[in-house]
């Protein structure tokens, strides 16, 4: 489970626009909708300022899902005009706003270092690999650019290259482009993140979890022979050609009219849309039914269980979840797949709302540049992407910039 | 020798001390200005320019709160530009190139007409106990109830060129020994910094018909609002340029240089590179562009902004004659780089007065800043301080960030220090928008009358365009026309429906002047500053807006004062490594605090806490 807070002035219009707002300090249950999905059955809770913990208007959001459902919330949320807390700030508005008890003053440092460290931790997990000399990368560029700008302001009585005003805007509209690019790869990208999933798809009783026990090399699913029995999504991690899999067994596809069954089902379902790469599994000792066949289509891989019962009678890797035959060929079609798949994107993406959420304040910053018709407004154009994108890599202060522009020009009488 | 009595003694003639001097004086402080020569007082020691791009801010600034320095340059101006001309109002920098003497002289007659102020030359060998005055070198005692010390680069100054060194203060004047001695033994914290300047021409000597001239601009900008003519003749610059002939010859002689010889171990500014630096660190660079700049109308010496050396006499004068119209050139007198010290300004609060010392003030280039202009105003903020100190009152005036450049550079010395010679830039305000040379009177005027700085004849001239502008601004918001309207009279409107203002459409860019004109000729009856003012809100406005709630953070972060003696150790929840930063810097407020570098936000909010609990 996941809370996430809302707090400030604009916090009941952003709740609107996800649930119906419920009674002020009552939980309540919420189907969470954005873009015509529903991303979680939450516990929501309403705190009309001033009597809420930040004395402003604030909300939160107890969410079940796992931490792709978070994301999608956290993403919708800004997308409706939230944006992720700076560190420490909802106790900093309770402090500003007087909500905080001053004989408890001496825990609020240590909250907000909670806070804080959290945070921190939270984005330097993120920032592990390529994707931190990547944000660096373009954090440097950009300075670049805002270095030759602030050249071509102050110092316009030297002798400066010709069209540096022109090459600055050039460049920042090429920069603009990159991050763009790498914000629309950004949702495979995550998938990549949270790990490539793999769905197990199939009719009911084909055996698709102890399919995944089987791979998983554990009890992550239970099996029975009851057709049915897996009524909801059963994760499990493991790790496929050094690539981090989330391998998802999901309920039997069939018409039911079991409600819990059918809500099972058409999870599954949603599964098999959101996966990079599906299973699709048939009984060896039965027919193969026309849902998962149509699967193939799709570039679904077929799988036939229960090869130590019947011959199979379609094409397909033949496997026994039971005995274990047929599993390292299995093992290795699977390799070879995840290996095509993570190839095709790039490992070191954009992942996080709180990093999307900087990156589109750069482009956005950087959008306002070419209608900007003077060099000081491109400045104060180039000024807010650094701050956006400093959120993420580090605020680069004005001896910096100045650094820069002593030793790419000669400067100076 | 019977003792003399004051309210505020400012030590130094310079920029720094004559705006010091006359700010003190025209708060109604009696203060004696004490110089070792009268005869320097107002001198440019290095270029003949004041202003420039964020230098003429800070000039508007010490002149909308009635300083002397605008004044000065409009009297003694030769040759006037305003810089960024095809920029934006925000970054232009009005600037003007003075006749030294003339400059001199002008600056003598606004200080000798200023009531209050008394002018007398005698060396300061050191400070009276609890810095209640000074000591003269004849022994007298000047007692005050402030110290305002602008000693420039008269502090341990020693001049290099080529292998030969001696202590001076500017080349024939000593240096300040006595009180650089004294100021040690308040256990300041000093550092050592230097800077350098061209050998002078003699511009009989020079070949004007070869060079590219630059005149100055036809109407010139006068750098003091007060001025409305400038009556001075007007000279043109000449440019010439280094030659690959004369890189060869610094470089042959490198070692011969005293800063890359080793014997210089200050730190330079960035922006005033030695003509050795240029040539090593931009070796791919085959000429570099020479200012040649005019002293005075009656006088032949010439500056050639951009050969700053600390190389031998005779490697100079080959060096100038390598040089296309300098061929026979005679130098007046070489080059050469001065090293001084100077005192870390965090031990200064941003009134410019000692931490440890009430009653003592710095400013200038004493400070570790550079140029006449940073110099002045912070001599015209020590001198405000320095009259509240001397009257009883703990001093508080203190300009904020987004108020002025002086404000951004009192905070920025006050807090962070300097690693080399400070040099204002528009760069450095994240305000920049807002802080403009055109409307310094209308930033800071309220203020400089409630400090009773400003004298009448400006108090009265501002208050009426004051409200003129403002009068402007409210019929620009509330005319305006449909797009219908607009577009039939000519002018490029979207077709939206959406009615705008005069002021939402002046600064459009395709907007010809005559078509809004004919449609409302009120604007054509405004007058050139008040039209100004107008268009400059209609530029920046929409961005100005964005920054009102970052702003009022700010304010409320810098209305929350950090007491002086506060024990940083005695807050909980501060971290050791927070606790030693603060110490350190020593932030006057939490938004000074914020700015630090390497602060967390949980020490800022610890800090809050605190100071709220207080």
């Amino acid at each position: 489970m996941a809370v996430l807070r809302l707090s400030g002035p604009g916090c009941g219009a952003v709740l609107d626009g996800l649930c119906r707002r419920p009674v002020p300090r009552m939980a309540s249950l919420r189907r969470l909708r954005h873009g015509g999905l529903v991303l979680d059955q939450a516990l929501v809770l309403w705190f009309p300022g001033p009597a809420s913990y930040t004395g402003e208007d604030s909300a939160e959001l107890h969410l079940h899902g796992g931490p792709a459902v978070v994301a999608a919330v956290a993403d919708a949320l800004v997308a409706l005009g939230a944006r992720p807390a700076e560190p420490g700030e909802f106790t900093r508005r309770a402090f500003l706003h007087g909500k905080l008890d001053l004989t408890a003053a001496e825990g609020v440092a240590d909250l907000i270092e909670a806070e804080t460290e959290a945070q921190r931790r939270q984005a330097l997990r993120q920032l592990e690999g390529g994707l931190a000399g990547r944000y660096q990368g373009w954090a440097g560029r950009l300075a670049r650019l805002l270095a030759r700008q602030e050249t071509f302001i102050e110092f316009e009585d030297e002798d400066l290259p010709e069209g540096l005003d022109a090459a600055v805007a050039r460049d920042a509209a090429a920069l603009r482009d990159e991050l763009a690019a790498e914000i629309a790869g950004a949702a495979r990208a995550e998938a990549l993140r949270e790990g490539l999933r793999i769905a197990i798809l199939g009719a009911p009783n084909a055996g698709k979890s102890s399919l995944l026990n089987a791979l998983a090399g554990r009890e992550a699913a239970i099996v029975s022979p009851q057709a049915g029995t897996t009524r909801d999504v059963v994760e499990a991690r493991l790790v496929i050609a050094g690539v981090p899999v989330v391998l998802a067994d999901t309920a039997g596809l069939r018409e039911t009219v079991d409600s819990i069954e059918a809500e099972g089902v058409r999870r599954a379902r949603a599964q098999g849309l959101a996966a990079e790469l599906v299973l699709a599994v048939f009984a060896a000792d039965a027919a193969p039914d026309a849902e998962t066949l149509a699967l193939l289509e799709g570039g679904a891989l077929a799988v036939v269980n229960k090869a130590d019962l019947a011959a199979p009678a379609m094409a397909g890797i033949a496997v026994s979840a039971r005995t274990g035959a047929g599993l390292p060929a299995l093992r290795a079609a699977l390799e070879a797949a995840v290996r095509a798949r993570a190839g095709l994107s790039d490992v070191a993406g954009l992942t996080r709302p709180r990093h999307r959420a900087a990156l589109a304040d750069t482009i956005a910053a950087l959008d306002a540049l070419p209608h900007a018709g003077l060099p000081e407004l491109r400045a104060e154009a180039l000024r807010a992407a650094m701050r956006a994108l400093g959120r993420l890599t580090g605020a680069v202060g004005v001896e910096a910039i100045l650094d820069l522009v002593f030793s790419e020009f000669c400067i100076g009488k | 020798m019977n003792a003399m009595h004051f309210d505020v003694v400012v030590v130094g003639g310079g920029h720094a001390g004559c705006e010091a001097a006359a700010a003190a004086a025209r708060c109604g402080a009696r203060t004696l200005l004490l110089t070792h020569k009268l005869d320097t007082i107002g001198e440019m020691s290095c270029n003949p320019a004041i202003g420039g791009i964020g230098k003429g801010h800070l000039v508007r600034e010490v002149d909308a709160l009635d300083g002397i320095m605008g004044r000065a340059a409009d009297a003694a101006g030769i040759h006037f530009k305003l810089l960024n001309r095809s920029k934006g109002p925000a970054v232009r920098g009005p600037r003007a190139q003075a006749d030294r003497k003339l400059y001199r002289q002008a600056v003598q007659a606004l200080l000798a007409e200023t009531p209050g102020l008394t002018i007398m030359a005698e060396a300061v060998e050191g400070l009276l106990p609890g810095a209640r005055g000074v000591l003269g070198a004849t022994g007298r005692e000047y007692r005050a109830g402030a110290v305002v010390i602008t000693t420039g680069t008269f502090l341990r100054g020693v001049i290099h060129i080529g292998h030969e060194r001696h202590a001076a203060g500017r080349v024939g004047d000593a240096p300040a020994v006595g009180l650089a001695l004294a100021l040690e033994a308040l256990g300041l914290p000093m550092a050592r910094l230097k800077t350098g300047t061209p050998p002078r021409l003699d511009g009989r000597t020079i070949d004007w018909a070869a060079l590219e001239s630059q005149p100055g601009d036809a109407e010139p900008e006068p750098l003091s609002w007060m001025t409305h003519r400038i009556t001075n003749r007007q000279v043109a610059c000449g440019i010439t340029y280094t030659s690959e002939a004369m890189h060869a010859l610094i470089r042959a002689n490198l070692t011969e240089s005293a800063v890359y010889g080793g014997r210089i171990e200050g730190v330079g500014p960035r922006y005033c590179p030695s003509i050795e630096d240029k040539v090593v660190r931009f070796a791919d660079k085959l000429r570099h562009q020479v200012f040649l700049e005019p002293e005075g109308l009656d006088d032949p010496t010439v500056y050639p902004n951009g050969i700053s050396t600390s190389l031998p006499a005779v490697i100079q004068a080959q060096m100038v004659a390598a040089m296309p119209g300098l061929e026979r050139a005679v130098i007046l007198r070489p080059g050469y780089a001065i090293e001084y010290d100077h005192v870390d300004p965090r031990a200064l609060r941003p009134t410019l007065e000692l931490r440890d010392l009430p009653g003592l003030f710095l400013a200038g280039q004493i400070n570790g800043t550079t140029g006449y202009e940073e110099a002045a105003a912070q001599g015209l903020m020590a001198g405000l301080n320095a009259a509240q100190r001397a009257s009883g009152v703990e001093p508080d005036r203190v300009l904020r960030r987004d108020e002025a450049y002086a404000g951004v550079m009192l905070d920025d010395l006050t807090l962070q220090g300097v690693s080399e010679p400070y040099r204002m830039l528009t760069a450095r305000s994240e305000y920049r928008l807002r802080l403009r040379a055109d409307n310094a009177g209308l930033r800071l005027s309220q203020k400089g009358l409630a400090w009773g700085c400003i004298g009448r004849e400006r108090a009265g001239a501002f208050s009426a365009f004051a409200s003129a502008v403002a009068e402007a601004l409210a019929r620009a918001r509330a005319e305006g026309a449909t797009p219908a309207a607009f577009r039939s009279a000519g002018a490029p409107v979207n077709l939206d429906g959406r009615w705008r203002s005069v002021l939402d459409v002046l600064a459009l860019p395709a907007m010809r002047p005559d078509v809004i004109e004919a449609m409302f000729p009120w604007l054509r009856d405004l007058a050139p500053r008040v039209r100004e003012q107008v268009e400059a809100e209609a530029l920046y406005g929409p961005y100005l807006e964005r920054q009102d709630a970052e702003l009022q953070m700010l304010s409320r972060e810098e209305a929350l004062a950090i007491p002086d003696g506060i024990d940083f150790a005695a807050i909980a929840g501060l971290s050791r490594e927070m606790q030693a930063r603060l110490a350190k810097a020593r932030p006057a407020t939490l938004g000074g605090a914020t700015r630090l570098p390497g602060i967390t936000p949980a020490a800022v909010a610890a800090l809050a806490v605190h100071l709220r609990r207080a």
